[in-house]
């Protein structure tokens, strides 16, 4: 194991920032630390990074406490939100700067930042000033500037949130490659869910200071262990409900019954989510005895690839549908008919 | 039309009295009040300054001083604006309005009471004396430290407050990034976070040195009486010698030694 975190917990003032969090992160591994302002997810990398020191809890560098360790010594090396790009020394000294703290030779130096910023294919730019560089050639020089000591844990804080939409996607896909070409373990901190996603080997969701959930992109997705993790994941819808004799979920609220795959016993009381898109929506149609509910078109809202749409069901909660671009949507006010398969039902733990 | 305003006052109240200056620099000297006539062109007062080193050793000493006057400031100063830039955001209103509480007393005042601590029968030969350290005062005003003591604290604001904004708006961020790769926190500080407040430091030293070679107060009140400045050099021409042209020459002169300066100053505030 790489990196261990060990029910670290900080508090800042009042606050909370981290509540006996563990994490255990393998060595190569791309992981997302996914969470809204004030989850503690920057104040984890800090942590690890040795800016701060936990209050409780240890962090782990290959088996060896880093506690009292500080920045200098500790083999992480970090890409700052506004990258933190020296403006006073060019791209190559920035990127020098790493490697003559090393006391390396001036030719060695020279040829590893010529290496480094061919990579990402800077090497033109060498003799800029930060200031001088687009918003994605400073990303990649803070980027490079990070590698160039081949760190085995690079530490990235929103690595991709100073970019425009169209920038952030490619970019994205340049951090997994050169993760993959280097080897090193990648821990980011982002507060988007798709960027989380599509580059994350582990996706770590962090709510108030703890870990809620830490499974690969796909499963949790498909079955995100809480409500929380369920709604900040693809906006789920979630319904509650308590399990009748007759082997189906009763959700008063919703005004549905559904048939889960594994049900638990007769009373007890559970939260199942619901993705919008594994909704159909039917303008008409004979209401089925399961998984499916009627209610009001209240609200529509196109997304391009398909609508949003707002059901107002007949026990008062309110679902999200998606409905594909192709499909044509009803007016609003309306009664629909929705429906679902059982497996779309995915029950959670709290 | 609003532009016009800080030009038109420019005109008005630097450019024209440059001129009157100038002007009367190089009229003839005369019995009367004004001493000098007016259109009366001579070159009286620039022979007088070329041939009597006298004048051209008071500027040099007073560049000596101003300079000597900076660099202590400036050293003073990067120590304590750090400490304030660094302190706890809630403390730092109280810690800058500690640094400026000295212009809350007379400038005057605040230099006579450096004479009563170290004039011979001041207060701190009567502690010496008293302690049985010294058997005679010691000899202490009058002399070049006390009047390096006295343009320092005079001067010491002036460089403490452009050094704070310049360190207070420095990210941190920058420095814990060159931390991070590896640097000491010594390595820190010389390779970022000085280069990164230099040209605070150097609007500092240059605020100190433009007044301080005009200064006219501290030297004579506590400076030694051989080693004139170019400050006294000019009230003596004014006042006591009534030689009008002299003493304006002796003011165009200063302006133009500090026009260089000056521009530096202009062009480090523009920098982006």
């Amino acid at each position: 194991m790489l990196l261990a975190i060990e029910g670290v917990s900080k508090r800042f003032g009042a606050t909370l920032a981290l509540d006996g969090l563990s994490l255990a992160v393998a060595g190569g591994e791309f992981v997302a630390l996914l969470g809204g302002s004030g989850s503690g997810k920057s104040t984890l990398l800090r942590l690890i990074a040795g800016f701060e020191a936990p209050d409780a809890g240890r962090v782990l560098l290959r088996g060896q406490d880093q506690a009292g360790v500080p920045p200098q010594a500790r083999p992480s090396a970090m890409v700052f939100q506004n990258y933190a790009l020296f403006p006073h020394l060019s791209v190559f000294d920035n990127v020098a700067y790493g490697l003559r703290r090393e006391g390396l030779p001036q030719l060695d130096v020279a040829a590893r930042v010529q290496q480094a910023l061919a990579l990402v294919g800077l090497e033109a730019m060498a003799g800029r000033r930060p200031h001088q560089l687009s918003g994605g050639q400073r990303q990649r020089v803070a980027l490079v500037r990070a590698l160039v000591k081949r760190p085995p844990l690079v530490l990235l804080d929103e690595p991709l949130g100073a970019l425009d939409a169209a920038l952030r996607e490619a970019t994205g896909q340049e951090l997994r490659a050169l993760q993959r070409a280097t080897g090193a373990t990648f821990i980011m901190v982002t507060h988007d869910q798709a960027e989380a996603l599509a580059l994350a080997d582990r996706v770590a969701v962090l709510e108030a200071g703890r870990l809620v959930q830490c499974a690969p992109p796909r499963e949790l997705y498909e079955r995100p262990a809480t409500r929380f993790v369920a709604g900040f994941l693809g906006g789920a819808n979630v319904l509650d409900g308590v399990m009748g004799a007759d082997g189906l979920l009763h959700c008063a609220a919703a005004g549905c019954a559904l048939r889960l795959e594994a049900p638990p016993a007769p009373g007890t009381a559970l939260a199942v989510a619901l993705r919008p898109e594994r909704i159909a929506l039917a303008a008409e149609g004979e209401l089925p005895a399961e998984n499916a509910a009627t209610g009001v078109l209240r609200g529509v809202v196109y997304q391009g690839a398909g609508w949003l749409c707002t059901v107002a069901l007949a026990g008062g909660q309110s679902l999200r549908v998606q409905v594909p671009a192709d499909r044509a949507v009803p007016p609003e006010g309306v009664p629909v008919l929705l429906q679902w398969p059982a497996a779309a039902n995915i029950p959670l733990a709290g | 039309m609003l532009r016009a305003i800080p030009f038109g006052w420019l005109l008005a109240f630097v450019a024209v009295p440059c001129l009157l200056l100038l002007a009367i620099a190089f009229s003839a000297t005369a019995e009367g009040v004004p001493p000098f006539a007016w259109g009366r062109f001579s070159l009286e007062a620039w022979a007088t300054l070329t041939e009597d080193s006298f004048y051209l050793e008071a500027f040099l000493r007073s560049l000596r001083v101003a300079f000597t006057t900076a660099a202590l400031c400036l050293a003073l100063a990067f120590p304590m604006a750090l400490a304030l830039a660094r302190a706890p955001a809630r403390w730092q209103p109280a810690l800058v309005l500690a640094v400026l509480l000295p212009f809350w007393t007379g400038f005057l005042l605040r230099m006579a009471a450096w004479v009563g601590l170290l004039r011979d029968q001041g207060w701190l030969n009567g502690v010496l004396l008293g302690l049985g350290l010294v058997e005679e005062p010691l000899p202490m005003l009058y002399s070049t430290p006390a009047m390096l003591l006295g343009m320092v604290h005079a001067y010491l604001p002036f460089a403490v407050l452009p050094l704070y904004a310049t360190l207070l708006r420095l990210d941190r961020g920058l420095e814990e990034a060159a931390a991070d790769l590896g640097a000491s926190a010594f390595t820190v500080f010389r390779t970022i976070t000085l280069p990164l407040a230099a040209p605070g430091a150097a609007a500092a030293f240059l605020l100190v040195f433009i007044p301080a070679a005009g200064e006219y107060v501290v030297p004579e009140m506590l400076g030694p009486p051989e080693a004139q400045l170019v400050g006294r050099a000019l009230w003596g021409a004014f006042f006591q010698d009534r030689d009008w042209p002299l003493a304006c020459l002796l003011a165009v002169l200063l302006l133009a030694v500090l026009v260089l300066p000056i521009r530096l100053f202009q062009r480090l505030e523009n920098r982006p």
